[in-house]
């Protein structure tokens, strides 16, 4: 047995000694325990921790091993996972206290597949509250650091999750990326993460926010842990009648293949889109992914220019269409079945009044209320109508554009890591953080985020690759080829004890 | 003004319960009477994060029914969200349709008094049902979601009825054309088959619509009767008195026999419709159309017009046979194994029917009269070996002891004796017996009667009553 640094190790490299009888998957959790307990109180990336439960699936997949079973092609591999996700008999609170208490009698399909394949999970990620937010200060129960620098937000609203990759506090996360859950906070931290096609990963058991919007997804170290993740969690789902049917793609080996050759890249064309680069954007970041198309077309890709006229009305329309079917998707939350219930209602109507007024944070009331004028009777074309019509236009340009290019590649978000309190008071500042990751998801394109630099500051810089719908291997490609020649998630964040 | 100044304006929403083995959106079971919350699943309960799941079976069976009354099938269409807060709700979002129902149009047929009404239908849609609250005491409810994604499919008809018993009449169509089709029971007491009426009255001679009310409530054929009628005698003594109907909506409290203020317009929700995002839209191909109409069996209103036209029977009879399919499809049976068909249909509608209790008996495969059996008692009488009342003892001792008529007839000896020798024989005896109404019958002819029962009497009811009669009169002449 040889032991594992933690610290920067990556999911693959854990599963493939695990599946090697080199590590034992129960070694590799009790370390992760161990980082978790000396540094995540600094950083609150997790709301639960799941001690006991992880020894036990440790066990299980050693167990496996000694058997001469196949533990799984992400045996022992240590998983944090945001607490959207319902987990059997262990809480789940979307990190609001409206569900505080609630422990789901069911496993959600991800996290049950994830499992299967050997998968440990640690504990529950903490989050903005029902996954609306874009720095983490949402969580009804407390903040997520940024951990290249405390002072500053992980991004959001899946900041758990980048965060603990970040951190080293798992090897593997998962996420959802309603308007760019997944890719901001992965940029704001420099990890990868990956939104895949709508529908190619299962929603059943994922707390919905946006229905139509909502996109689980992997966060990884490395461009090959997200692809390998990405593989355990991907297909259809009885489950859910919006999963695809198509066969899963070979994510690993397409981002392997970018690191064949001195031009994994030739014959690729890569858009790039002026509509992403606008006024306002953060030198630093326009300078690092300009680089970074630099880096790509040495790589052997062909860098071409393509429009996304209709980007402008991206943020109205996902607007719209979000706080529509949240304040439709929240309905649920009443004090009636489960989670909170405020105490001492002397009637139906103040049981619903004070528990939701109570149990619902200042975000998610926002976006209930704003829900349900859009919904009003008599108003429905005028909005949500309108913005569906505007949505269709944003996924035509995105499809015009693939006619001239294999992917698009841009930022993944105009700013890096910005500050704790510095956009709270006014959130229309807090919804423009999304402008350039809410495109795919009103598209349901998949769509990766991964580091291309670091500001003067130390801040990591993300880089987004776009890809036609079912274009995850071409996602992991590009990113693949990109990480190959660079090296930046070699960079890890100071560790700082709590 | 008296109440026929005032032409009555019905319309109804019917809801059917759909008869799936498992729920609309999930795998639990739909059936009645279970211990509460044991027949519930995290999808019917709303928990978080989960998602419906469609049964197809719910569609089939709402095609079915819309190819049935004619409707125009929408072989696309979506399911919507409708928002309100109620415990019995889990989501508080009912699954529902709104914009793009299963089925346009279409027309219900069936007779009242004797003349056939045709109401036309606006829609059928489909729709999830609510659990139910039940109120343990001044400080508790509780809820039971067994009934929490039970399929429903809504009927709405355009407002072209125009009396309470026609309302009613119309459900009990609705009810026979479910229960033939076999996509629900349409049991109203179960809550199966539910009904709400808007109710308007204008003036005759008048077309535009007058303020309408809602009823809701009611659960029985009865029920629905009466409760309209309370409400037509209701809002015309409003209109009498110059006062305005108020567009509100109405429960049916039967035990007092009125309808009371529910909520009014001003109150009413607005359902936040919305298309179902977790739901793709239902697609019903040509091939899925065609097979499923040929899945169609014979409707009650076809049925009626063999009956009453190439079989020959009374309306009356007809409309008895058809009003189940059971009791048609074992009419049928007999006729087919050889029972005559008008004579068929006085036996099943007579006696089988009377001691079968639940018509719907008829159709099950153990009945203690088979159609079969029945045909072979029926062509005992037809050829003359059993009298009609010695049949129907027959018939008794069928159903008590499971046997067939010819069995009965050999064992017992139970043949009607036609023999003129014997039957000269018991009637001298009779009329030895009895001089002095012998000595009347000249005067009075109607004594006839009284000499036949004695014979029949005297030979324990096996004498031919036709033949009796003519040797009586020969012997008294």
């Amino acid at each position: 047995m040889i032991a594992i640094d933690a610290r920067g190790a990556t999911a693959v490299a854990i599963a493939d000694g695990v599946r090697a009888g080199k590590l034992r998957a129960r070694d590799v959790a009790e370390q992760y325990l161990d980082r978790i307990a000396r540094l995540d109180g600094a950083l609150g990336c997790y709301l639960l921790i799941d001690a006991e439960g992880a020894r036990r699936r440790a066990d299980a997949v050693d167990a496996a091993y000694k058997a001469g079973r196949d533990p799984g092609a992400l045996a022992g591999v240590p998983l944090g996972v945001k607490d959207i996700f319902c987990t059997r008999g262990v809480e789940t609170t979307c990190a609001s206290k409206i569900l505080r208490g609630f422990v789901p009698p069911y496993e959600s399909t991800v996290t049950a597949r994830l499992a299967g394949a050997g998968a440990v999970m640690l504990g529950k990620l903490n989050m903005d509250e029902f996954a609306m937010g874009s720095s983490n200060e949402n969580s009804a129960f407390k903040p997520v650091k940024n951990p290249w620098s405390h002072a500053h937000v992980p991004g959001g609203s899946s900041g758990g999750s980048a965060a603990a990759i970040a951190a080293s506090l798992c090897a593997g996360a998962i996420g959802t990326d309603t308007g760019g859950s997944i890719r901001q906070p992965a940029a704001l931290c420099g990890v990868v993460g990956m939104k895949p096609t709508y529908g190619r990963v299962s929603r059943y058991g994922v707390i919905a926010f946006a229905s139509s919007l909502d996109h689980p997804g992997p966060f990884g170290r490395t461009v090959e842990d997200a692809a390998a993740l990405l593989e355990a969690m991907a297909g259809a789902d009885p489950h859910d009648s919006t999963s695809i049917p198509a066969p899963i793609g070979a994510y690993r080996a397409a981002a392997r293949a970018g690191g064949d050759g001195p031009e994994p890249l030739k014959g690729m064309r890569l858009g790039v889109p002026d509509e992403y680069f606008q006024p306002g954007m953060d030198a630093e970041v326009e300078a690092a992914v300009r680089g970074a198309l630099d880096e790509l077309a040495r790589a052997g890709a062909q860098i071409v220019k393509v429009s996304l006229p209709n980007t402008k009305y991206a943020i109205a329309t996902y607007y719209l269409i979000c706080t529509a079917e949240a304040s439709s998707n929240l309905a649920r939350y009443d004090g009636v079945r489960f989670g909170y219930r405020a105490p001492d209602a002397r009637s139906l109507e103040e049981m619903y009044t004070k528990t939701r007024g109570e149990g619902f944070g200042t975000e998610p009331k926002r976006r209930i209320m704003l829900g349900t004028y859009v919904l009003r009777a008599g108003y429905y074309e005028a909005y949500y109508g309108k913005a569906l019509r505007a949505r269709r236009k944003i996924a035509d340009d995105f499809q015009a554009a693939f006619a001239g290019c294999d992917a698009i590649v841009t930022p993944t978000s105009p700013i890096p890591a910005f500050k704790f309190g510095e956009k709270t008071s006014d959130p229309l500042q807090m919804y423009l953080a999304d402008v350039l990751t809410v495109g795919p998801d009103l598209a349901g394109i998949p769509a990766l985020s991964q580091s291309c630099g670091f500001t003067k500051a130390g801040l990591p810089i993300g880089l987004q690759t776009i890809a036609p719908a079912l274009g995850e291997e071409i996602c992991f490609r590009v990113a693949g080829a990109y990480e190959a020649r660079t090296k930046w998630h070699e960079r890890l964040p100071p560790e700082t004890a709590s | 003004m008296s109440l026929d100044d005032y032409e009555i304006v019905i319309g109804l929403e019917v809801h059917a319960q759909l008869a799936t083995q498992s729920k609309i959106f999930s795998w639990s079971s739909t059936a009645f009477g279970a211990e509460p919350n044991t027949q519930t699943d995290p999808v019917c309960l709303g928990l978080p994060g989960v998602l419906p799941v469609l049964n197809r079976g719910v569609v089939d069976a709402a095609v079915r029914l819309g190819l049935a009354v004619g409707s125009k099938i929408r072989q696309r269409c979506r399911f919507t969200r409708k928002h309100y807060f109620y415990p019995d709700l889990p989501k508080n979002i009912q699954i529902s349709q709104f914009d793009e129902p299963i089925c346009d149009g279409g027309t219900v047929k069936f007779r009242l008094h004797g003349e056939v009404r045709a109401v036309s239908l606006t829609r059928i849609h489909l729709e999830e049902d609510a659990g139910k609250n039940i109120h343990a005491d001044a400080t508790k409810s509780l809820v039971d979601y067994n009934r929490a994604g039970v399929p429903l499919c809504e009927i709405v008809s355009e407002p072209d009825l125009r009396s309470a018993e026609e309302a009613a009449e119309y459900v009990r169509a609705l009810r026979t054309l479910v229960r033939y089709l076999g996509i629900g029971d349409g049991n109203m007491e179960e809550g199966s088959l539910r009904c709400d009426a808007n109710v308007s009255l204008r003036k005759r001679g008048t077309t535009a619509f007058g303020t309408k009310t809602e009823i809701k409530n009611m659960n029985s054929f009865k029920n629905v009767r009466d409760a309209i009628e309370h409400e037509v005698k209701r809002q015309a003594s409003v209109l009498d008195g110059g006062g305005r109907v108020v567009q509100e909506t109405r429960l049916w409290d039967a035990a007092r026999g009125v309808t009371q203020s529910m909520r009014s317009k001003e109150q009413a929700h607005d359902y936040r419709y919305f298309p179902e995002p977790d739901l793709p839209p239902v697609v019903v191909d040509d091939a899925a159309l065609a097979a499923l109409r040929k899945t169609l069996p014979e409707l009650p209103e076809d049925r009626f017009a063999r009956y009453a036209g190439q079989v020959g029977l009374s309306p009356q009879d007809a409309g008895v046979l058809v009003s189940e399919r059971e009791i048609a499809g074992y009419y049928d049976d007999a006729v087919a194994a050889g029972a005559p068909a008008k004579r068929a249909a006085n036996w099943v509608i007579n006696e089988v029917l009377a001691v079968a209790g639940d018509a719907r008996r008829l159709g099950d495969a153990d009945i203690p009269v088979s159609p079969a059996a029945l045909a072979g008692l029926v062509k005992l009488v037809e050829d003359g070996t059993l009298s009609g009342k010695l049949a129907k003892d027959v018939f008794g001792k069928m159903w008590a002891e499971r046997r067939t008529a010819a069995d009965i007839v050999a064992k017992e000896g139970l043949v009607q004796v036609s023999d003129s020798g014997e039957l000269e024989a018991a009637c001298s005896k009779v009329i030895a017996a009895h001089p002095t109404e012998a000595a009347n019958f000249k005067a009075n002819p109607k004594l006839i009667g009284f000499f036949v029962g004695a014979v029949m009497k005297e030979t324990g009811g096996k004498a031919n009553p036709k033949a009796v009669n003519e040797i009586l009169r020969k012997l008294l002449a």
